[in-house]
């Protein structure tokens, strides 16, 4: 720590009188960043050294880094020296005991999602073994993964498990100084899913109930790691639609996808943090960088994400079409109502020969929300025969909320086609008024009117997942009719 | 079944229902008729309960009850239908989609069970058949891209699906081919009843020689100018709205009162 230091720095440090050793018999340690507490972090974790030394040269290159400041989002600084950055798991003793003690509230909308009854248990916090055995849901979906050579576990797992796995891809998509909060996040990462299907091998199941009910506790620095080896096929579902509460208000999760030859990778998230109340309090900020990388010929890559959460998201879940003939897809719904504000899109980076992108984006706003599309198309010269189609609607409710599409590309291939193609729209009165005609209240009107206007996304969706995310949409608008 | 009594209405401060008084009877079908722009859709839309209109006078009894103060979904869960002069389109919505959720909406309503999926499936093939309509147009989006006389032809549907008992019909002859015209008629026919009523809005006797109406009236300048009965709709078509005197200011007649 004998580099040049900055005030945030000094600010930082002088919260650190405990020391190392003191601080690695905490369970929660104080506010604040400094090697110590990455050290700290990587010790509580048990790490080899290899990632300790990987985990500090991430911290000092963050410290040389400034928050970015282009995307339309806006919020106070964060001080990074009132953060928790670890936090022992939380023991489930003080948890509600059975779902009569949990919020009614947070149940009435587990109901209007339709969660199933034994996992609304467990998302409200409910001891899990009270419930059911979650450990041997867990073992069983293992035991069938590791049937035909498929490691799904933790980060941590992993990192203790199939160490060489680890250090071979950890940070070769998205590089630790990518960013100013992928350095943060490298630094300092909590848990998070690390996933590898071996060559040819069809992951035989969605990689998703039993991410649900771990999703608990992996912290505000997840980490995800997935690899799909040459040939092999594999569905992951991240998220929830039930609105998950947090103590945490800032979240920076890093998301890296390797699909190698004839690889596929499709990866779904239904985002559904706490978005704060209807002034934007207590909202959390969701600040996340999802990359993949196709590194073989005929690989493919597809994002589906629909973003209903957070106070701010900030994400472009990207793809890198390094291989030939590779596919990137990015499809997304991004609903904004009272103050919450989006600044999302995609990165489709054309390397290889005859790769082709889709980008579908839908953005909703209602309320006061703010909501930007932003994209980056870009054909290097290698890219003969690139093509990329983008279409980017955007549908206002009322006139107080505001979208905006920021485009970019840059070809310096001439045989590469590009097409975009963008709108914006209101629900119309007459739509409205046909639809109350028809005995829909006004609420259900707008909810199936939005969800007609995501159906091209909602269908890249697995079948349970789009279902529950057409209802979470309506729920997430309640308030913004009448 | 419906009374209006002395209803007026503006829009944006500009009179246009200058007080209608219309009695109409379970079991009877009206047709209002009157030139472009006297107020025959207000009429239907303040029916149905459309927003933006102000009520300025008169009230408006359906089935006992206040039906201007109802908004537009209950007075649909409680039987009123309108079906549309321009039919909007809602990109995305399937068509059935949008029939199920009206249907379920009135049943519910009217404390009769939800139809489950494969009961509405087979009720909603036996009407779409009965209006010679291809199967494939409940899985297109509500409207979009259909021709004029598929979206008329698609408002009876939803209709016969939700079985009013007031139905409203604005102009849903025109832009019919004959053919057309006559499947509509058969949809409309279908549903008479002497527990329904309907009330058809209507340019052209064409229309009234399938579906015969009980009373014809002429709607003029947001008044009734004339009522009678199905030889009315003759007169109309052959000497047009000149020679009621009142209520076509624009052909420049004089004023009269015609009742
Ligand atoms: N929202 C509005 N703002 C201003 N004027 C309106 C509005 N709605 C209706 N009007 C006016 O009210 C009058 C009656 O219109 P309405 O649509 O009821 O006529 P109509 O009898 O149905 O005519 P048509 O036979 O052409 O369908 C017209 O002069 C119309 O321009
Ligand atoms: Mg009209």
């Amino acid at each position: 720590m004998s580099q040049a230091q900055s005030t945030l720095d000094e600010l930082i440090s002088k919260d650190y009188e405990h020391g190392f050793e003191t601080l690695l018999d905490m369970d929660v340690i104080p506010p604040g960043l400094s090697e110590d507490v990455v050290r700290v972090i990587s010790a509580k974790k048990n790490e080899p050294e290899w990632l300790l030394e990987w985990r500090l040269a991430a911290y000092r290159h963050w410290l040389t880094m400034t928050p970015p400041e282009w995307a339309s989002v806006h919020y106070p600084p964060i001080n990074y020296a009132d953060i928790i950055y670890y936090a022992a798991p939380k023991s489930q003793k003080d948890g509600p005991k059975s779902l009569d003690e949990v919020d009614p509230e947070l149940l009435k909308t587990y109901d209007k999602l339709g969660i199933p009854l034994h996992e609304r248990a467990i998302l409200a916090g409910i001891a899990v073994d009270a419930v059911f055995d979650s450990v041997s849901v867990a073992t069983t979906f293992k035991d069938k993964l590791a049937e035909v050579g498929i490691i799904f576990c933790s980060f941590s797992e992993a990192v203790h498990e199939h160490p060489d796995l680890v250090r071979q891809y950890l940070g070769s998509v998205v590089p630790v100084s990518d960013n100013y909060f992928t350095a943060l996040n490298s630094a300092v990462f909590s848990d998070g899913s690390f996933c590898y299907i071996p060559p040819g091998v069809r992951c035989p199941m969605e990689l998703s109930t039993y991410f649900r009910i771990n999703a608990k506790n992996t912290g505000q620095f997840e980490r995800t790691l997935i690899v799909a080896d040459a040939g092999a096929q594999v569905s992951y579902l991240e998220g929830c639609t039930a609105p998950m509460r947090d103590e945490n208000q800032l979240h920076a999760a890093v998301v890296e996808l390797v699909a190698m030859e004839k690889a596929t990778i499709k990866y779904s998230t239904v985002q559904n943090w706490y978005p704060g109340d209807k002034e934007g309090k207590g909202g959390i900020y969701n600040f996340v960088t999802k990359r993949g990388e196709c590194r073989g010929d005929h690989a493919k890559i597809s994002w589906t994400q629909v973003e209903t959460g957070s106070a701010i998201t900030w994400k472009y879940p990207s793809v890198v079409l390094k291989g030939d003939h590779s596919i990137g897809e990015f499809y997304s719904v991004a609903l904004t109502n009272h103050r919450q504000q989006a600044d999302t899109g995609t990165k489709m980076i054309h390397i290889g020969r005859h790769t082709r992108s889709t980008i579908v984006s839908k953005g909703i706003s209602a309320g006061r929300g703010q909501q930007a599309y932003r994209g980056l198309v870009r054909v290097a010269k290698s890219a003969v025969g690139a093509r990329n189609y983008t279409q980017c609607d955007s549908l206002l409710l009322g006139d107080q909320c505001q979208a905006h599409t920021f485009p970019y590309i840059e070809v310096k291939q001439p045989q590469a086609t590009v097409e975009h193609e963008a709108s914006t729209s209101r629900i119309s009165e007459d739509q409205l008024f046909f639809c109350r005609s028809r005995g829909l209240s006004p609420e259900d009107a707008v909810s199936m009117i939005v969800n007609g206007f995501c159906k091209e996304v909602f269908k890249e969706l697995p079948m349970e997942f789009a279902v529950e995310a057409q209802k979470l949409l309506g729920v997430s608008l309640e308030g913004s009719v009448g | 079944m419906l009374e209006i009594r002395n209803l007026t209405a503006e829009v944006d401060g500009k009179a246009i229902l200058k007080g209608i008084d219309l009695t109409v009877q379970a079991g009877e079908v009206h047709a209002i008729m009157g030139p472009n722009g006297s107020g025959k859709s207000t009429l239907s839309s303040i029916l149905a309960g459309r927003d933006g209109y102000t009520i300025t006078g008169g009230t408006v009894t359906y089935q006992g009850q206040d039906l201007l103060a109802l908004p537009a979904e209950e007075r649909a869960r409680s039987g009123v239908f309108l079906a549309f002069q321009y039919p909007v389109e809602i990109p995305g919505v399937s068509n059935i989609y949008l029939l199920k959720a009206a249907v379920n909406a009135r049943r519910r309503h009217i404390g009769l069970p939800e139809l489950d999926a494969m009961d509405f499936l087979s009720l909603v093939r036996e009407k779409v058949k009965f209006m010679e309509m291809d199967e494939s147009m409940l899985y297109r989006a509500v409207n979009e891209g259909f021709s004029g006389g598929e979206k008329k032809r698609n408002e009876i549907l939803q209709m016969i699906m939700l079985e009013p008992s007031l139905a409203l019909l604005d102009e849903t002859d025109s832009g019919l081919d004959i053919d057309a015209l006559k499947v509509v008629s058969k949809g409309v026919n279908s549903l008479r009843s002497p527990d329904r009523a309907m009330i058809l809005v209507t340019h052209y006797q064409r229309l009234l020689d399938y579906i015969t109406p009980d009373q014809v009236h002429v709607l003029s300048a947001g008044r009734i100018v004339k009522s009678g009965g199905p030889e009315l709709a003759h007169e109309l078509e052959r000497q047009g709205y000149a020679w009621l005197g009142d209520g076509a200011p624009a052909r420049g007649t004089a004023p009269g009162a015609a009742r």
